[in-house]
């Protein structure tokens, strides 16, 4: 079968100042249809900018992308605007992601109007529809975003993503400015939807609860690249990156009773700015030796599990 | 635990007047902290938790919030009858705020170790060089090289900023810390550094804590005590044993049901259904009947009163007994 999305040394730098920022650099991985990919790392590690890339919100610097087996890489304007309908993105900030001067129903049918064929009552039907199966009420149909809580914007950000009914939908933080009680609701829903309409998912995060529990598979991104790679259960169980072992231990436990022992990293993430060859968690690992330096190779150390460090052996026998 | 109460907050009670309506922001919540004590409060946005904290520094905006009743007793003294003169001397001296978003709590065109003198020297009467001085080990206290004193917010990140904003707060040995979100903006990692620094500074200097979070698992890792708010009233209050191990309000249940955990393998996470009640036109009895899976009629007629539990656990719930949950 092939894997719905592929994607073969993706890398998006951007020009700055002070040279060029490796924002994605040199990733790799395929996602089967039905399935969600999460992808974990902290602030500035690239995990936004590769959602957008692979929508061509930004291009690419260099890779390949496959959509269906289909080299979308490089597409044609018009080709674009169809790849949109198979391809959606939902964003962070229900708050800011929405047009003040829209209400429900028109965001919602945006979507519609831009893709055409249809009639203005078929349009506003399917509108209720979504508006349905997001769970927002009818009688939200002419209310305004700031009139309603950040729950009910973020179904709106959901409903304008399933217009189209596309194959696979970046969600990009979706959760993370949402309250606990309704982070959940919206969770169920998203996975309510997969369920129902065999939908996939890049759900990106810094949230490690919420990416274990929806992911199937899960990426740790670290500095552009990806540091990690398992499926959900093995990565929690048996992380092998040292960057990763100090990421799940810096999860507060939900619990009083076993304090488990945390890695405290030192210091921060460094720059993206021109990055040296070598690892790059280097100057905030423990276990950095010499042989760090050299470009590091991602290596497979259990079926389907990678990890980018060739020390990977030596520190899990501690 | 025979400790000094350092605060008391008694039946307060907070509203916001806007044009043309009037918000329920805090409806009667007693608290107490004890010296050197850590107490989470807990709830989700609109609770009326940042409200309660500006209540005691007294920094409500000052046309539309108003301390309606209660009192606020601080070293034994009602804050709440202070003059403006008398609270400049408390505020950042005896209780100093860590606020949320340390982007926005620095201000960009001064150096950061100068807005740590200023905040010494406004208190103390020390020379300009004195004040430099302290800020300096101020700064080195939060893990930030002395070097950096004449740099701006700017060249710092996320995580440095709030160590600045943190070590502004600590810089006049206050006896009582209001850190709301305080690592909320900051990634897990960033998070467990300075929640670990936070911890080691407290037991240091003996600082009291009131920890405003919506994040339950930085509670069970720095709070000795829990108070759950929801919709302006303490719905639950307990030492973060009673609250992990014998929860009892529905709420309380509900936030904890609706958390991923990490160690589960269930299909479904349970939410609390719908939303909080709006705070201009909250409900006659429990104002959490709407929402609760509990719920019987009479919730619905009269609100409850608080029931203590377990010596220390009180719940503010119809259903709860005595006894452990």
């Amino acid at each position: 079968m092939t894997p719905l999305l592929e994607v073969r040394n993706l890398k998006k730098y951007f020009k700055t100042r002070a040279g060029l920022l490796h924002a994605v650099d040199g990733v790799y991985f395929s996602l089967d249809k039905g399935k969600t990919l999460g992808v974990v790392g902290e602030s500035g590690c690239g995990k936004t900018t590769l959602g957008r890339t692979l929508l061509h919100l930004t291009e690419p610097t260099d890779g390949q992308i496959f959509f269906e087996g289909r080299d979308i890489t490089n597409p044609a304007k018009k080709d674009l605007r169809r790849l949109r309908e198979d391809m959606q993105i939902i964003f962070q900030d229900p708050y800011s992601s929405l047009n003040p001067r829209m209400s429900v129903s028109e965001a919602i049918m945006e979507p519609l109007i831009l893709r055409g064929g249809m009639s203005k009552s078929e349009m506003l039907d399917r509108t209720r529809q979504l508006m349905d199966t997001v769970g927002i009420a009818a009688r939200f149909e002419n209310s305004y975003p700031h009139e309603l809580d950040g729950g009910r914007r973020q179904r709106i950000g959901i409903a304008r993503a399933l217009a189209l009914e596309p194959k696979f939908i970046v969600c990009d933080e979706p959760v993370s400015a949402l309250d606990v009680s309704i982070q959940a609701q919206t969770i169920n829903l998203m996975l309510d939807l997969q369920e129902e309409r065999g939908l996939t998912y890049m759900f990106v995060t810094h949230d490690l609860s919420v990416v274990k529990y929806i992911s199937d598979e899960i990426m740790v991104m670290y500095l552009g690249q990806v540091v990690e790679k398992a499926p959900a259960d093995e990565l929690f169980c048996n992380p092998r990156h040292p960057y990763s072992k100090a990421l799940l231990s810096a999860i507060p436990v939900l619990s009083i009773h076993n304090k488990k022992e945390r890695i405290l990293l030192r210091g921060e993430i460094t720059s993206p700015v021109n990055p040296k060859p070598g690892c790059r968690f280097m100057a905030r690992c423990d276990y950095a030796r010499k042989e760090c330096n050299r470009p590091q190779k991602l290596e497979e150390c259990s079926p389907g599990h990678f990890v980018l460090c060739c020390r990977y052996q030596e520190i899990t026998d501690k | 635990m025979a400790k000094e109460i350092l605060l008391a907050i008694r039946n307060l009670v907070v509203k916001y007047h806007t044009d043309d309506a009037v918000i329920h922001a805090v409806n009667n919540v007693n608290l107490a902290v004890k010296k050197g004590e850590t107490i989470g409060l807990v709830g989700e946005t609109g609770a009326g938790k940042t409200t309660i904290a500006r209540s005691i520094l007294r920094i409500l905006p000052p046309h539309t919030a108003k301390i309606v009743s209660g009192e606020i007793l601080f070293s034994g003294r009602d804050i709440t009858k202070l003059s403006e003169k008398e609270m400049c001397k408390i505020r950042g001296n005896k209780i100093a705020m860590i606020f949320q978003d340390p982007m926005t709590a620095l201000n960009p065109i001064e150096t950061v170790g100068f807005q740590i003198a200023e905040a010494i020297q406004l208190h103390n009467r020390i020379s300009r060089s004195e004040a430099e001085r302290r800020a300096c080990n101020m700064l080195e206290m939060v893990g930030i090289p002395m070097e950096r004193y004449s740099e701006y917010p700017h060249q710092f990140s996320g995580g440095m900023k709030q160590r600045v904003v943190i070590a502004m707060a600590l810089s006049c040995n206050p006896e009582l810390i209001l850190a709301d979100e305080p690592t909320t903006a900051l990634d897990v990692t960033i998070q467990a550094q300075v929640l670990a620094m936070m911890q080691s500074l407290k037991k240091r200097l003996g600082t009291s804590v009131v920890l405003i979070t919506h994040d339950l698992g930085v509670v069970a890792n720095t709070c000795n005590s829990v108070a759950v708010v929801y919709a302006g009233e303490i719905v639950e209050y307990g030492t973060v044993e009673h609250i992990f191990d014998f929860a009892s309000h529905p709420y309380t249940l509900g936030l904890f049901g609706s958390l991923p955990k990490l160690d589960s393998r269930e299909r479904r996470l349970k939410p609390i259904k719908g939303l909080m009640p709006d705070p201009t036109a909250l409900p006659q009895g429990c104002r959490f009947y709407d929402r609760c899976p509990e719920a019987v009629r009479k919730c619905s007629q009269t609100a409850p009163g608080e029931v203590e539990i377990a010596p220390g656990h009180l719940v503010k719930c119809i259903k709860a007994k005595g006894g452990a949950a």
